[in-house]
């Protein structure tokens, strides 16, 4: 069977998490969701692409406050959660021509400077945006564990979404012209492709469901302030759980993202005072001994057994 | 009418003229060898007619249709290839999904199965068939330099530029290059040949240019610019003179 439809049933499997009835089981399942939509919108920048972006904050942060005030203006909850993607693909569409022509650490400067304006301007924004004294949603008159099941199966259903459109660059030309773009891209431009115009293309594919996801994360947690959404760990995490399941393939941030959860809880468990620290030295000690993250290393281990065997 | 006329063609950086006022008509089928001493510019000028950079002035037509201003890839989709003269391929790709690259995006190959048929195509013709499953960073240096030369094929090219194919290869590899680029000239596609080994601009090129100082300071059939006592001077030196002289004393 093929690999992508495996996913997709433990997609499916994952959907009946609300069975069990625990609370503290359904919200690591949306906390799940939300870091695989972030982390596979990540990788088709940064994996496929080669493209070191630091802006998934900045799309997040956006996606959220577009959200949240479109909600406090009286729209509809998936409207805005619409809405707050769209926007953050034109900002995406709109910054990426500006900064994409950059390469390598200038071209992660300068992403990460997006997320670092976007919180100055929101803070500063107080008629708009509350300012720092952040922003409060509307209350939704439905049962509280009505509501984390909504807002668990809408976050999965994003990364759905997302991995479908993984599945779509990763099968198809797109994703051709990013690894080439990867690999040499003066030499892709030298075969025919339009480096340009992919490189905004998966910048903005990496930004939609990103923007969608902060407008959910909003319209989850009824309270958002900047330092909050804006935060540089929401950028740094989806790098993390992509390395870590392999950059460049279409399953590995989806496992990555699942793995750091687990990880991260069964440290703040055990370490609770030190459990930042002894994350740390995990993530290094995986990265360094897993440079192609694990999808990387079980591909690589098949590939050998394959050759051996070719060889006898 | 010339395939591929470059007229006037001049590129400054800063203080530095590294090709300065250059006149040239190609006609469709020749194979035409560029050579000068290392930085007389001819590099620079593959890059003005690829169009890595735009001309301080003057002016590259293609077939009628000026490709000075345009994006190196909007020129590839026209049918102007070229080679580097340090190999670029992706080298974490197979040499087949290597020479599809430029099948799909260059010369616009319909569908997958299309394009894979034409990059088995180029591939069969370089000889590279039983290479076709390896990494590219797996190859030798003069496989690459194939590979270079199947990638730039499956362009489907009508003017083929290139830079150095031979430089680094040993006698018997050059001497399968050059059937090569016999064989692709064959075809019909028109070539210009930058070349350090004097041997092999001689005994493919029908025309040879040469740049010193990024000028052309001279142009014509291989026997009278061997003669030339401008490029003996600035390039061949006395040796060459001398040495091609005593190979041929009646000539």
């Amino acid at each position: 069977m093929k690999r992508p439809v495996i996913a997709l049933i433990a997609f499916a499997i994952i959907a009946c998490l609300p069975l069990l009835g625990d609370n503290y089981l359904l919200r690591l399942g949306t906390m799940f969701a939300m870091y695989a939509v972030l982390a596979q919108s990540w990788n088709i920048i940064g994996g496929y692409a080669g493209y070191p972006s630091f802006a998934t904050a900045a799309f997040f942060g956006l996606g959220a406050y577009t959200g949240a005030i479109l909600q406090g203006l009286g729209w509809p909850m998936p409207l805005a959660w619409v809405a707050a993607g769209l926007l953050a693909a034109v900002f995406a569409g709109a910054m990426g021509s500006a900064i994409l022509h950059l390469k390598g650490h200038y071209f992660a400067i300068a992403s990460l400077v997006l997320a670092e304006v976007l919180l100055e301007v929101t803070t500063s924004w107080t008629s708009l945006t509350g300012g720092g004294m952040g922003l409060n949603l509307p209350i939704i008159r439905m049962s509280i564990a009505a509501q984390a099941r909504l807002f668990f199966w809408s976050m999965l259903g994003l990364a759905v979404l997302t991995f479908l459109m993984s599945w779509y660059v990763s099968a198809g030309r797109i994703g051709f012209a990013l690894r080439c773009i990867r690999q040499n891209e003066d030499a892709s431009s030298m075969v025919g492709i339009n480096t340009t115009r992919y490189k905004v293309v998966a910048f903005v594919m990496s930004s939609l469901f990103v923007g969608a996801a902060g407008a959910l994360y909003a319209s989850w947690v009824f309270y958002i302030e900047p330092p909050d959404v804006y935060s540089v760990m929401t950028t740094i995490r989806p790098i993390v759980m992509t390395m870590l399941g392999g950059a460049g393939t279409l399953l590995g941030p989806v496992i990555g993202s699942a793995i750091f959860l687990v990880i991260e809880e069964v440290v703040w468990r055990n370490f609770l005072s030190v459990h930042a620290a002894v994350l740390g030295i995990l993530i290094v000690g995986l990265i360094f001994y897993l440079p192609n993250g694990i999808v990387g290393a079980v591909a690589r281990r098949f590939r050998k057994r394959g050759a051996e065997k070719g060889e006898t | 009418m010339s395939i591929l006329e470059l007229k006037g063609l001049t590129q400054r950086f800063g203080g530095l003229i590294a090709v300065n006022d250059v006149d040239l008509s190609v006609e469709a089928g020749e194979i035409v060898g560029l050579i000068g001493p290392n930085g007389a510019g001819k590099t620079t000028v593959v890059n003005l007619i690829t169009g890595v950079f735009r001309p301080s002035s003057g002016t590259v037509t293609f077939k009628g249709r000026r490709l000075d201003g345009l994006k190196p890839y909007q020129i590839s989709r026209m049918g102007v290839a070229r080679t580097y003269q340090v190999v670029q391929p992706f080298p974490e790709m197979s040499v087949l999904e290597n020479v599809m690259a430029p099948a799909i995006f260059a010369a616009g190959a319909p569908s997958k199965a299309e394009a894979m048929r034409a990059a088995d195509e180029a591939i069969d013709f370089l000889g590279l068939k039983d290479l076709r499953d390896t990494l590219a960073s797996e190859l030798t240096l003069a496989e690459r330099k194939r590979l270079e030369l199947a990638k730039s094929l499956a362009m489907k090219p009508e003017v083929l530029l290139l830079d150095e194919v031979n430089a680094g290869l040993n006698p018997a590899e050059i001497e399968i290059a050059l059937e090569m680029i016999r064989a692709i000239a064959a075809r019909g596609v028109t070539i210009i040949l930058i070349e350090h080994l004097m041997k092999v601009v001689m005994s493919l090129c029908s025309r040879i240019v040469v740049l010193h100082h990024g000028a052309k300071i001279a142009e014509g059939k291989p026997d009278e610019i061997t003669k030339n006592e401008k490029v003996i001077q600035a390039y061949l030196g006395n040796r060459y003179a001398k040495a091609n002289a005593a190979e041929k004393p009646n000539v």
